[in-house]
């Protein structure tokens, strides 16, 4: 297994966050993943984009050129990484602010509300979790329980009450493709 | 112990102070603020000293006096920033003093860019600063592979006393890997020749300098040094030989690339065709018999050597295999990583052509 993943949106959407909690479940499970930030001159309300490689194997590139999968949560991150998803690769789309199709028909494309959704739960933060729950649906690539491990590591045991409304974004965001 | 997932800069400066580091002396530039960063948090915790100079010349010449009064010290910073140390490097060199120095190597030159680069190939490996003295230098692949070679390059400062460099990338020091950092590692030798105070009758005094004045003097010094480096080359050298049995086509590359490369010779393997890496691991003292010997082995048809430069290292490779073998390149200068896909329709076409 080589899951190679691009997440991208804009500053503040918790793109890189995504990635490092997929990273860090992949490490729970004893698979071989790197996180790399883009962290070139990157400005608020621009683009952000982190490579998540998550393997069976040790990982070569951890630049992800060509991705099994593209997580776009804006318009422009959808305009750029469209093309870098391999043939046969999926794409999800945040259809709560994007407000194109994909354009190619080589591809899996998974339309997924995250804002409404995050909305319904009563917390907009958790946008990027709905996505991560149709991510991990789909691929399958590390369970769901390792991602809330990794995001109560992230967050201390402070903030642990906010994991039950995260669990049940990954949930929804399941449900949405499933 | 368990794994514990890292960012590359935060990861090289734990292992610094897990080998007993205890002085850092740096000033601020992207990609490797990280570093300073993580050091001001956590030296004054272990009783050690972080600062951060008002220059980088200032912050070298700082890691000058600790290294002189026998300290595991270290400095950071990038290219540019790197530039600027060069003269307390040569300095340090001349003085025979142990210390070490990273560089996350950034897109140049002047400014450039903050993206990773391998442009500083010839300054690392060929001097930067003046005066025949080398560094030696450590090109790692990977957050754990900088981690077990910052352990090893302070002891090996220490064994030979010289600077040491880690030569990284602004991608070594930005990415997160599962990682393991071992625990005082840290096993500094006694240093008699340190400036720690002198009592009459206790010992012979000890002095800092790189100043000879008489022709003899200093050539008896830079005799010594040559002396070392030749040891150097024989001991120290590192090198990974990835694939290289029965391959018809090797690549060479380090850092980064080098991890790129393998990514590159998976997606041939698929297409029939077996492709190899060398990748030196020093790049100085570079390994240029086994360079020479992945290259020039009997079914070998083609080479090529890989870098984000406008071809650097490929010169000490041209040097390996003293013409026996052309090796042709890829790569570009400034920042731009080349990528697996590309680095495979390089060898194909060289295959057809």
């Amino acid at each position: 297994m080589l899951e190679q993943n691009l997440f991208a949106g804009f500053g503040g959407q918790g793109v890189l966050l995504m990635g490092q909690l997929l990273a860090y479940a992949g490490m729970l499970e004893g698979k071989y993943v790197s996180w790399l930030p883009a962290y070139g001159p990157e400005m608020r309300g621009g683009t952000a984009n982190c490579s998540v490689n998550i393997s069976d194997e040790p990982i070569g590139s951890p630049v992800v050129s060509k991705a099994t999968a593209v997580v776009a949560m804006n318009r422009p991150s959808l305009d750029k990484f469209e093309s870098a998803v391999q043939p046969g690769g999926m794409l999800f789309i945040n259809s709560s602010i994007i407000d194109r199709k994909a354009q190619r028909e080589d591809i899996r494309a998974y339309y997924v509300p995250c804002n409404e959704i995050a909305e319904e739960l009563g917390n907009g933060k958790v946008a990027n979790m709905v996505m991560l729950g149709a991510y991990l649906e789909k691929t399958r690539c590390v369970d769901m329980e390792g991602v809330l491990d990794a995001l109560l590591h992230k967050l201390g045991e402070k903030k642990a009450n906010l994991i039950p409304v995260n669990r049940e974004a990954l949930k929804r965001g399941a449900g949405a493709v499933g | 112990m368990a794994k514990n997932l890292m960012k590359g800069c935060e990861a090289i400066a734990e292992a610094a102070i897990q080998a007993g580091c205890r002085y850092f002396f740096g000033y601020p530039i992207t990609p490797q603020n990280d570093i300073p960063e993580y050091m001001s948090a956590r030296m004054p915790k272990i009783g050690g000293c972080f600062l951060q100079a008002e220059s980088e010349v200032a912050a070298i010449n700082m890691v000058y006096g600790a290294a002189g009064a026998g300290a595991r010290v270290m400095t950071s910073s990038s290219s540019p920033g790197i530039s600027l140390k060069m003269e307390g490097i040569s300095y340090i060199a001349g003085a025979e003093l142990p210390c070490v120095i990273v560089n996350m190597m950034r897109g140049g030159p002047g400014l450039g860019s903050i993206q990773a680069s391998q442009g500083d190939y010839f300054q690392t490996t060929k001097g930067g600063g003046h005066g025949d003295y080398h560094m030696i230098a450590y090109a790692p692949a990977s957050v754990q592979e900088a981690i077990d070679l910052m352990q090893t390059a302070f002891d090996v400062a220490d064994k030979y006393r010289t600077p040491v460099m880690v030569l990284a990338d602004g991608i070594i020091g930005q990415m997160m890997e599962p990682v393991e950092i071992k625990e005082n590692t840290g096993n500094a030798p006694k240093k008699d020749w340190a400036t720690t105070g002198w009592k009459k009758g206790e010992r012979a005094r000890a002095v800092v300098n790189s100043l000879y004045i008489e022709v003899e003097d200093l050539e008896e010094m830079t005799e010594r040094l040559q002396a070392r480096y030749r040891q150097i080359e024989k001991d120290e050298t590192l090198v990974e030989c990835y694939n290289t049995d029965g391959a018809e086509f090797i690549l060479c590359a380090y850092g980064t690339v080098a991890r790129i490369c393998k990514t590159a010779i998976a997606q041939l393997q698929k297409q029939g065709v077996k492709a190899g890496l060398v990748r030196p691991i020093t790049v100085w003292p570079f390994p240029a018999k086994a360079v020479h010997d992945a290259m020039c082995a009997p079914g070998v048809k083609m080479a090529l050597c890989v870098e984000i430069s406008a071809g650097q290292m490929i010169e000490d490779v041209r040097l390996a295999v003293n013409g026996e073998r052309e090796i042709a390149f890829l790569g570009h200068a400034g920042s731009r990583v080349p990528t697996a896909e590309e680095i495979a329709e390089k060898v194909l076409a060289m295959r057809g052509a």
